[in-house]
């Protein structure tokens, strides 16, 4: 898994990397209570704004990790947002990108240097 | 934030886990480990202790109660002079244009007057009064006392276990009361829309005290998040939000908190600032009016949201001013002002969020059914 400093994990499953926010961003946010998902099929840019997630306390934007094609969204956060409390590393993924250029991924951070990163 | 000003209770927070934040000048506890959302369903299932210290809290004192009440009438637009000893009314500070300078509690305690202000306007409404009532009324500001508030259906039982008399009091009473040896001023009031107690209590035994409440069955300290949610579902307004200097009383949909006896024909009408323009507001209407706002999907509709007549074009008919999601609703639900002729209850509107018009309904308010001890 790789992180970056935007608080995303990124898991790697073949050319598709799953995205999700990290145990600390959950913690972070407080109870999601809210979340927007993009279209399947959108082709996005790093840094594109692609999910919009609420808490109780504020609304934050989720952005595109690296340049790429959205191939799927976890629609059940849409029913269920509390689930990105509940396992933010796991169950609570946000969407799968293809990747367009595989050499952005280089400057993400491991796990110890995300550790290291948020003190 | 060393220029922040502490609660008797900072240490206690910080020991209970709180997550520290500047509110009004106050250094608060905004969720403790528990979390907003649970922290708000465990004070309407079983109680919740909110640290209220940050308000004003400030006595005025006279010659006689028929003076104190009738000084104080000068400054607001309620019956103060028809409370009855022992009980607790909702107020407004007027300007001269009709508008709300803050809202406040007011308790009589014998021939003194206990007020109770927001934090943010303390210091302005102290002024207000010392330079308006003094010196035939003297203004004291309590500034070493401590206001606590135990809220929800377990609050009687936890309080009362402490003084059986806290059992007999109803929703609005206030009473002193002596709990586990500690000398309180209590009311039967508060911000969450259920059953529950405000309890003033001298500084130095506030921790004391807030220790042996936490101890009672089922009482949770409870942040200012869930403090929010739990007053937003009631429909309650927040000052400097909901409410301001530029919002009259019959625009704020508070026509209910201004008494017979101070309208135009009662028997002390007017004679607080801005008399004419509240008076008038009533007679007249107003242009706008404060609304529940029911938002048709699951995004929130926080404050500042623009209100539209129509899903794409149309005209700005309103301004969402507070809105969240309200957790024992389960969905998001908002008040603000709208343009009367679409103040109706179940008029669809739209909210602009992120760009994008997003249906909502106006409701009625409370969200929430109020749980007082009538």
């Amino acid at each position: 898994m790789k992180f970056t400093e935007e608080h995303e994990w990124l898991r790697v499953e073949g050319d598709e990397v799953v995205v999700g926010i990290t145990i600390h961003a959950a913690e972070q946010l407080g109870d999601v209570v809210f979340v927007e998902l993009p279209e399947e099929g959108t082709t996005v840019s790093k840094d594109d704004e692609v999910v919009v997630i609420e808490s109780v306390k504020a609304a934050s934007d989720i952005l595109a990790p690296i340049d790429g094609e959205i191939t799927e969204v976890n629609g059940a956060l849409t029913d269920n947002p509390s689930m990105v409390n509940d396992d933010p590393q796991g169950e609570a993924w946000f969407f799968k990108l293809k990747v367009s250029d595989a050499s952005q991924m280089d400057e993400f951070m491991d796990e110890a240097g995300y550790q290291a990163f948020i003190g | 934030m060393s220029d922040l000003n502490r609660t008797p209770l900072f240490d206690l927070h910080v020991e209970l886990g709180a997550k520290m934040v500047p509110f009004a000048g106050y250094e608060m506890p905004v969720q403790y480990p528990l979390g907003v959302m649970k922290e708000h369903q465990h004070t309407r299932d079983a109680a919740g202790l909110f640290d209220v210290s940050h308000m004003g809290q400030v006595i005025l004192s006279g010659q006689s109660w028929e003076a104190v009440a009738t000084a104080f009438e000068t400054l607001v637009p309620m019956d103060v002079l028809g409370l009855g000893d022992g009980r607790q009314r909702y107020g407004l500070f007027t300007n001269d244009a009709g508008g709300i300078e803050d809202d406040l509690m007011f308790a009589r305690r014998g021939d003194d007057l206990f007020v109770v202000v927001n934090a943010a306007c303390k210091t302005a409404d102290i002024a207000r009064m010392k330079t308006a009532l003094e010196p035939e009324i003297t203004v004291t500001a309590l500034t070493d006392r401590a206001l606590i508030a135990v809220q929800g259906p377990g609050a009687e039982a936890a309080v009362s276990a402490m003084d059986a008399a806290a059992a007999d009091m109803t929703f609005m009473d206030v009473r002193d009361l002596t709990l586990d040896g500690i000398a309180v001023w209590a009311s039967r009031s508060g911000y969450t829309g259920e059953d529950g107690y405000e309890i003033s209590v001298p500084d130095a035994q506030a921790e004391a005290l807030t220790r042996k409440l936490l101890a009672q069955d089922g009482v949770e300290a409870i942040g200012l998040g869930a403090r929010d949610s739990l007053r937003l579902e009631a429909g309650l307004c927040l000052y400097g939000h909901d409410i301001d200097a530029t919002t009259n009383p019959v625009e704020g949909a508070l026509n209910w908190a201004v008494q017979k006896v101070r309208r135009r024909d009662g028997d002390r009408a007017g004679g607080f600032p801005g008399a004419e323009a509240v008076m008038a507001a009533f007679e007249n209407g107003a242009a706008r009016k404060r609304v529940g706002l029911l938002p048709e999907g699951r995004a929130p509709m926080r404050e500042g949201v623009a209100i539209f007549d129509a899903d794409a074009g149309g005209t700005q008919v309103g301004t969402v001013t507070s809105g969240g999601f309200g957790p024992t609703f389960g969905g998001p639900v908002a008040m603000g002002y709208v343009a009367t002729e679409h103040s109706k209850t179940g008029t669809p509107l739209w909210g602009e969020v992120r760009g994008k018009r997003l249906p909502l309904t106006i409701a009625k308010l409370p969200f929430v059914a109020a749980n007082f001890k009538r």
